[in-house]
């Protein structure tokens, strides 16, 4: 990303990282509203497990900044009570591994309360939680889910991939009466860049075009979104002008916006580093198959996580997820390069 | 209706008891009100009017008339699916849940919860809640929204014997006690799991020193003695109330059903549901009432045929009942700034107004 300083046709901007922007959006909220507080295991004393609360246990007290117990359920549980009782909590899970512990509380109680009920409650409840793989941490670490959660009507389901995202989803997913589920993938922390210093609002309805276009779409997530564009580059230097579309939003799925760019390049490639059968991949390809068949030129590529639990060594690991070279390819497919 | 004790407890039905002075005569008019109703419930269901798993509390009566008449309205409910017994005693209108029973748009969840997920929030009733221990983490949550907002608000939980074994009981023990929450953990212990007994089940079957061990104070109680049962929560309600942190009760109760209409009680002696049914809780009370010259038997009489008119009328209306249109299917599955308001039971008279139709 390059930078421009002392430039007074654009906004001021400063350098940060995905995780500092989630850490401002976290203060931010609080400061604005005293109904929004963070509880999970070590987001206060320790910093959070991937220190995106870090110090904010110091700023804002150990009432907002809550420690809980290893106990997922409990606590997640906890986060939709509090909820019904009118407060705005987030609660943070280290990992999605760790989430299924708590899925009992998100699928049999925050999705289903208000429907259940008759529409008389909301819950209006947060949770983020890790994702992904890539940082050989092995099987239980490292898995990416999101399609489980997807799977949940009355859910919203969001997959930042950019600073812009990291900072700005969390105000609107608290604005949202009923329960909005965040997936930070863990590759991702550390990504630096540049922000306003002033944030723009974002919305979390829609997905947005990273790169424009014309031969081929990639379709990620998360993640996946930054090895899309890799592969874009890679694939312009071959001549092929990929689009590549970040979905930002895992459910409701933007229809729109997939439909769209296919019906402009005719090809699609989606990338997902969850499991290849039942997963998020496999319900954008039902989609385009049903809103978009014939718009397209060639079968829809699916690059996707290998169906086994992600192994510890490195090079078993790259095996078993999405890598560059497997968009570059599966695009190649897809535009008949065969050169 | 002229001057007899029964009065103050029929001239106001399905209100709950006064927290500050339990009423013994309007508590057995609760318990004949639960149990007459979920007699009536086996009729129906016979009858095919109620469908899907109905679970009975005949039997339990005391637990519930005991622990939530103890509550005020600020307090919060989280339950189970045996739960007819503790919305009615909350004050729902036995209507709105006899037609939610029957799946009608007058029933209390609209007709979508039926008899396991009741729900009332206007009466701070979160439900009827079908995964056992699901939900104690919420009773936790909505104590600590209260905790945080500094409202002396009691949330009680209630569950049964058989959440004992589930890991959201001992975390939302833990959560609880650990951030001295106001929530009252309020134990049925019916000795069953569906099924499977305590014995079978637990190594230790001291629920309350397992409670205990969590760092908070906990009881054992005669769950079959409305009184006791009310003093014992009234007491403990009172010393949660002063910021004494969580109190766990565990309410010794027995159903003389079996676990659901599905199930041929294959598991127990006739002789145990007997030991019971001589301890019955309706009984105790009235022959007490009667012993120390409270009511005569012609009020009990009365109470009895009062009981039964509220029962009938509660079919009545919800024989009448309508239905929700299938084009509402996914309506209330998000929040709309549309259905503000337009959430819970269909009445005809508006939302706010109370009352069977």
């Amino acid at each position: 990303m390059t930078t421009t300083l002392h430039d007074p046709t654009r906004p001021a901007t400063r350098a940060t990282t995905y995780r500092e922007a989630l850490r401002e959006a976290h203060r931010d909220a609080m400061q604005r509203d005293d109904r929004v507080f963070l509880m999970g295991e070590d987001v206060g004393r320790y910093g959070g497990s991937y220190a995106v609360s870090l110090g904010l246990l110091e700023e804002f007290g150990e009432e907002r900044v809550r420690d809980t117990p290893l106990s997922e359920s409990g606590f997640t549980g906890a986060g939709i009570g509090a909820a019904l009782g009118g407060l705005r909590p987030i609660v943070e899970i280290m990992t999605v591994n760790f989430s299924l512990l708590a899925l009992d509380q998100i699928l049999n109680n925050a999705a289903t309360l208000r429907h259940m009920s008759g529409g008389q409650v909301s819950v209006p409840l947060v949770i983020r939680m890790t994702t992904g793989g890539g940082r050989q941490l092995a099987a239980q670490h490292s898995r990416s889910l999101e399609a489980y959660y997807a799977h949940i009507p009355g859910i919203t389901v969001l997959a930042p991939a950019t600073l812009e995202d990291a900072r700005g989803m969390l105000w609107p997913a608290l604005q949202d009466p009923d329960p909005v589920v965040i997936f930070e993938h863990g590759t991702l922390y550390n990504l630096a860049g540049e922000l306003p210093e002033e944030p723009e609002p974002v919305d979390i309805a829609h997905a947005a075009v990273r790169r424009a276009g014309t031969d081929v779409t990639l379709i990620g997530y998360g993640g996946t979104v930054w090895r899309a564009l890799a592969a874009a580059d890679d694939l312009a230097g071959r001549g092929i002008e990929a689009e590549v579309l970040d979905l930002r939003v895992l459910r409701p799925l933007d229809d729109e916006a997939v439909l769209g760019s296919v019906a402009r390049t005719h090809r699609a490639v989606v990338v997902d580093e969850g499991w290849r059968s039942v997963g998020i991949a496999a319900e954008v390809s039902a989609r385009i198959a049903e809103g978009a068949l014939y718009e397209l030129d060639a079968p829809v590529e699916r690059v996707c996580g290998v169906e086994v639990p992600v192994p510890y060594p490195k090079h078993l690991e790259d095996a078993a997820l999405p890598q560059v070279a497997d968009v570059v390819a599966a695009a190649r497919r897809a535009v008949g390069d065969y050169a | 209706m002229t001057g007899t004790a029964a009065d103050a407890a029929t001239t106001t039905p399905t209100t709950p008891g006064d927290p500050a002075r339990p009423d013994p005569v309007a508590m057995l008019r609760q318990m004949l009100l639960i149990r007459r109703f979920e007699e009536k419930c086996v009729e129906l269901y016979s009858a095919t009017r109620i469908r899907g798993f109905l679970h009975l509390c005949i039997g339990e009566e005391a637990t519930a008339v005991g622990v939530l008449g103890a509550l005020g309205p600020q307090d919060a409910v989280v339950s189970t699916y045996r739960e007819h017994g503790h919305a009615l005693a909350r004050g729902l209108p036995a209507a709105e849940v006899m037609a939610e029973l029957y799946g009608r748009a007058t029933g209390c969840s609209r007709g979508r919860g039926g008899s396991m997920h009741l729900f009332d929030a206007s009466r701070r009733f979160y439900g009827g809640n079908a995964i056992v221990a699901g939900g104690l983490p919420l009773a936790v949550g909505l104590a600590l929204a209260d905790a945080m907002r500094d409202r002396p608000v009691v949330t009680a939980a209630i569950f049964g014997d058989g959440a004992f074994a589930e890991g959201e009981l001992h975390e939302s023990a833990n959560l609880a006690a650990l951030w001295h929450l106001p929530v009252l953990f309020c134990c049925e212990n019916n000795l069953y799991a569906m099924g499977t007994s305590l014995k079978r089940e637990h190594a230790n079957t001291d629920l309350a020193a397992r409670a205990a061990s969590y760092g908070m104070v906990a009881r054992t109680v005669d769950g079959m003695d409305v009184e006791e049962v009310r003093a014992a929560v009234d007491e403990a309600v009172a010393s949660i109330r002063r910021g004494e942190g969580p109190v766990f009760l565990e309410l010794q109760t027995y159903r003389y059903r079996a676990h659901s209409m599905y199930d041929p009680d294959r598991y127990r002696d006739k002789a145990e549901i007997e030991h019971y049914r001589q301890r019955d809780p309706i009984a105790l009370l009235t022959t007490r009432l009667l012993d120390g010259g409270r009511l005569t038997t012609a009020d009990v009489d009365r109470l009895e045929t009062d009981v039964a008119a509220e029962v009938e009328a509660a079919v009545a209306a919800a024989e009448a009942g309508p239905t929700e249109p299938v084009a509402d299917l996914t309506r209330f599955l998000r929040t709309h700034p549309a259905d503000a308001g337009q959430g819970g039971p269909v009445r005809a008279s508006g939302p706010d107004e109370g009352g069977a139709p």
